[in-house]
């Protein structure tokens, strides 16, 4: 970008995004008054979108696929919506919502997936595939143990990436947009020159792993020019900032599947070339809310091919194109500014949506307009979620980060973090009380796990046993992740995303945990009041006769609260001892997205109460409805988990129904605002807002086709309602809506 | 009554002796040492919006004198029940949600008549103030003892006076209680002070809002001072599963919900006497 107005410094003359943002953005503390609704051509855009995705529902969920290409990113010719109403072109195929195969994650995923939609691939790459081509799911599986396999398929750990693109990783799509392609080429060559002897494996691989960027970053030029777009030289414009970094964003997704696919924080990047086209008079307001509505809509089209086992898991065909919006930097300044409003209006101009998956950083700083402006925009689309700046700012340092997924921090362009899913700390539990013996098949899992007297559970065997056993599930899942990352590395290297990324950047690996509360819950249940296991004929337990009552996490009551910050901080202190793949941090997630509801399915009953195959609490939350004492009791139970235990995220949502937010909007909004400002100011990370009538999801529950867009926050994102399965919808349901009135 | 759970119950063995009070007629050097008041607790709410200013812990008293027809929350009117709880546990539990409490918020002492407590609420209302806590009081305004003065006049920020109805016959069939004057001289102390109040008013099709005694209610108020608001609580039935719980008969059985139109033409009327009309 050569302008006047424009601050120069060490970005000139090395790739540093962070100090071209300092240096030239515009704070803004102003309301949200001068936005502007959605321009004819969006508007027209749009309709076509919404048709083609109410053709994608009614066709089972896939509109079109294409059986006979490899998505790369040079793969496919130009897309378009309707060209000449699109000023932000770029489509993953040559159509919109065409589902493509990426194979190298895992084939037989391709063909299952296809298989279910009555397809198959083409012969040529089956053969190839089948005799000659090894992909991840392949090497994983080679080097799986017997020990791992079995965890695996009796549910201890459940979503891991073996046979799926890990995702997670966010490319600097900005890059692109501030340098072009030339100069990114030319500042990897010097990185690969200054890569030397000796050659250990590690300078080797390194080597290697750049090469391929380089040629990646060749592979986008190409991808430029079929759209009549020069990549190799920085944007110009702020039309060409938004196309530019797009087109970064969208080699990703054309050559990557990752279960979260994120964009970073491009927000007030953009913001500068926008304000500067603005006062130089070359863009209106109108064209600016233009550009990024389209670029926003570009991003809610994105698809991959999914099998129907993996939407069980992370339900409603998420793609996790997570944006984030707002927060501070470390000089004290906002970095709010005009267009981080524009994109928040895009669930004003656009209805709500599940994706992009925008996400406040939320800091008590903020401009108080932003503020109110946030809470109207979650209380109107239940579309946003909440995280805390000032915590993560703290605790990682970096001000110029994004969040992959749902909670995970990115520094961006310097840090990457291997996806591990999680395990099911429950069933951690439960093999406490079996001798190791998985509850519902009466397998061995852990060994050496002695028998806990007859008659009430004692707190202290029962803790004892249950350390045993978290030991060994996170020795085994340690071993399963140091596997799958390899072999990632190895067959299904993110080239387009790591070319945007610093040569070495430093790796989370990020490890997660379910059933929190019910550990926390079942503990309380066995230290507070007496629990009596009812076994069956081999011995299992069945059933648990609880005698007296307990105290429950979500009331902010320490007996219990500490309890479960107690099991975080262990869990994750086994999880530290262990070694990792490439000097990676261990990381932990408490997270589940929604797969709460398959933990639940899989785990038996629980001395908490809680009967067989009932769905968990997603994330850190509180089971459902043993949160008695209102919504603040239940934030101040979650805030106690320690961000420093669980660096990858601890995810909560909270559900309120209109009424019981505030009387009027304007006492919603301040509610909302205070109800943030009171939680993050307790340490907590992260939490998802609803503002929902139970009445309307039920309703759309039975006329789906009347609720096309909407839109509620689950664990960690947001998905739109009538792709839920029908049990996870009522989980939804049956979750704390908190109601007071 | 259910076990109290977000706090560990007060047993007698337990209780703390740390409130020193003078005690009259007696060598001034010597203090003896009394256990502070409990105060009877039905349930606590961390997150009211409905009942006071912003964001509110609303603590609901055990116990009430009076057996409205409408009442929503029944089993908070015997007085026997609850869970004893101390002032600084109660304060403790404030100062956890202080942060949430914003500009506006703060504690509302609910019920329950929380005045039949007012002994054992002034060492916790003090200990709110100390705190820098706004207090509130959601009373039928049936009690005024020297305790009660002690607790309105020093450590309530705002009262909450629900006049239950304009006549003595109306009174008494929604009460069961005579006497409606107590609450209007309740009122009159208020103002007196010169502190803040406001007024709630619940309207119930046919028993309350015919406009002649809305405007009584308008009138009767029209020339207080410390009035800032006039809240319309439209009529709901959410609290009849309650009293079915209870195995007792709802009066209200045949009682509708308000109409939008209704409410509406209420407000309007009570915006010639009130400065804030709000339907909450």
């Amino acid at each position: 970008m050569v302008k006047e107005q424009i601050k120069e410094g060490i970005w000139t003359q090395e790739v540093n995004v962070r100090d071209f943002v300092l240096r030239n953005m515009r704070p803004y503390h102003g309301t949200a008054d001068f936005l502007v609704g959605p321009s004819a051509k969006t508007q027209k855009l749009w309709e076509l979108c919404k048709q083609a995705m109410l053709e994608e529902r009614e066709n089972n969920g896939v509109r079109a696929v294409d059986t006979e290409t490899i998505s790369t990113v040079s793969a496919f010719g130009a897309g378009y919506i309707d060209r000449e109403n699109e000023v932000i072109v770029g489509l993953q195929t040559d159509e919109l919502l065409k589902r493509t195969m990426k194979p190298f994650g895992g084939f037989q995923v391709v063909q299952k997936a296809l298989q279910e939609q009555g397809l198959a691939p083409d012969d040529k790459l089956t053969e190839l595939f089948s005799k000659h081509i090894k992909t991840h799911n392949d090497g994983v599986f080679s080097a799986y143990t017997p020990e791992i396999k079995k965890y695996r398929s009796l549910g201890i750990l459940t979503g891991l990436p073996d046979n799926y693109a890990r995702g997670r990783l966010i490319g600097d799509y900005r890059r692109v947009a501030l340098y072009g392609i030339s100069f990114l080429i030319q500042s990897k060559l010097k990185d690969l020159e200054q890569l030397e002897g000796p050659m250990t494996d590690a300078v080797i691989r390194l080597r290697e792993e750049v090469s391929d960027q380089i040629q990646a970053l060749k592979e986008m030029i190409v991808l430029g020019k079929t759209y009549g777009l020069d990549l190799k030289r920085p944007a110009r414009t702020a039309q060409e900032a938004v196309q530019w970094t797009y087109m970064a964003y969208l080699a990703a997704v054309k050559e990557q599947d990752g279960a979260a696919m994120s964009l970073g924080n491009v927000s007030s990047f953009l913001d500068i070339f926008i304000e500067n086209d603005i006062e130089e008079g070359k863009l209106t307001e109108q064209e600016a809310q233009e550009l990024i509505d389209q670029f926003v809509m570009k991003l809610r089209v994105v698809r991959h091919l999914r099998m129907a086992a993996y939407d069980e898991i992370f339900a409603g065909d998420p793609t996790w194109v997570t944006e984030v919006i707002g927060g501070m930097l470390n000089d004290g300044r906002t970095k709010v500014t005009k267009t981080s409003f524009r994109f928040l209006n895009t669930l004003n101009n656009l209805g709500p949506s599940p994706e992009p998956n925008l996400t406040v950083l939320w800091s008590e700083n903020l401009p108080e307009n932003f503020k109110a402006f946030c809470a109207e925009v979650a209380i109107a689309s239940s579309s946003l979620q909440f995280e805390n700046d000032d915590l993560m700012r703290d605790l990682r340092g970096s001000d110029d980060y994004g969040i992959a997924c749902c909670v995970s921090h990115q520094d961006l362009g310097k840090s990457i973090q291997f996806f591990g899913a999680r395990t099911n700390l429950a069933k951690t539990l439960l093999l406490a009380l079996n001798e190791g013996r998985c509850e519902i098949t009466g397998e061995t899992v852990v060994e050496g796990i002695p028998p806990v007297e007859e008659g009430y559970l004692d707190f202290d065997q029962v803790m004892a046993n249950y350390q045993m056993a978290s030991k060994e599930i996170a020795r085994v899942y340690n071993e399963t992740m140091n596997i799958i990352h390899y072999m990632h590395d190895k067959y299904y290297y993110e080239k387009a995303q790591m070319a945007l990324i610093d040569t070495n950047p430093s790796i989370d690996i990020a490890y997660g945990a379910a059933g929190l509360s019910i550990v926390a819950d079942s503990l309380s249940a066995i230290k507070y009041a007496k629990v009596l296991p009812v076994r069956n004929q081999e011995g299992l337990t069945v059933d648990f006769k609880i005698e007296g009552d307990f105290p429950k996490y979500g009331n902010d009551d320490d007996r219990v609260d500490t309890l479960a910050v107690q099991a975080v901080a262990d869990f994750n202190q086994e999880l530290q001892q262990l070694p990792v793949y490439k000097n990676a941090r261990p990381t932990l997630s408490i997270l589940t997205i929604t797969s709460n509801v398959v933990y639940g399915k899989k785990t038996g009953a629980t001395p908490d109460g809680r009967p067989k195959g009932v769905p968990f609490a997603p994330g850190a939350n509180p089971m459902h409805g043993r949160d008695a004492h209102g919504a603040i009791a239940s934030l101040n139970s979650v805030a106690k988990i320690r961000y420093q235990d669980a660096l990858d995220g601890i995810s909560n949502t909270f559900s309120i129904v209109p009424k019981s937010l505030g009387a009027d909007k304007s006492d919603r909004i301040e509610n909302l605002v205070t109800i943030l400002d009171g939680y993050f100011s307790r340490n907590a990370q992260h939490v998802n807002i609803n503002v929902l009538n139970k009445e309307t999801l039920i309703d759309a529950m039975e006329h789906p086709e009347e609720y096309p867009q909407l839109t509620i926050r689950v664990s960690g994102y947001a998905v739109n309602f009538t792709k839920l399965t029908r049990e996870q919808q009522q989980e939804v349901i049956t979750r704390s809506f908190h109601d007071s009135l | 009554m259910t076990p109290c759970n977000f706090f560990i119950t007060v047993r007698a063995s337990e209780q703390h002796s740390n409130t020193i009070i003078q005690m009259p007629y007696t060598n001034k050097s010597k203090a003896i040492k009394t256990a502070p008041p409990l105060l009877r607790v039905h349930s606590v709410e961390s997150f009211g919006t409905h009942d006071g200013p912003g964001i509110r812990m609303v603590v609901f008293l055990q116990g009430c004198k009076l057996k409205c027809v409408y009442c929503h929350n029944p089993d908070t009117i015997a007085m026997e029940g609850g869970m004893e709880c101390t002032t600084e546990q109660l304060v403790a539990m404030a100062v956890k949600m202080k942060p949430y409490f914003g500009k506006k918020g703060g504690v509302t002492v609910s019920g329950g008549e929380p005045l039949l407590q007012s002994k054992a609420l002034l060492p916790f209302f003090k200990r709110l103030k100390e705190e820098g806590i706004h207090t509130t009081i959601d009373t039928n305004g049936r009690i005024l003892n020297h305790f009660t003065m002690e607790l309105l006049d020093r450590y309530t920020d705002l009262v909450m006076l629900d006049i239950k109805h304009m006549t003595e016959a109306g009174y008494q069939q929604i009460t069961g209680m005579r006497h409606k004057e107590t609450t209007f001289n309740f009122a009159k102390y208020r103002e007196a002070s010169g502190k803040k109040m406001w007024l709630r008013y619940v309207l119930i099709p046919g028993l309350t809002d015919a406009p002649k005694l809305l405007h009584a209610l308008g009138t009767y108020f029209k020339e207080y001072k410390t009035i800032e608001r006039m809240e319309i609580q439209p009529y709901h039935q959410l609290g009849v599963h309650k009293w079915e719980a209870l195995g007792w008969e709802y009066p209200l059985k045949n009682a509708r919900e308000n109409t939008k139109a209704e409410i509406q033409s209420a407000v309007r009327i009570l915006e010639n006497y009130f400065k804030q009309v709000t339907v909450n």
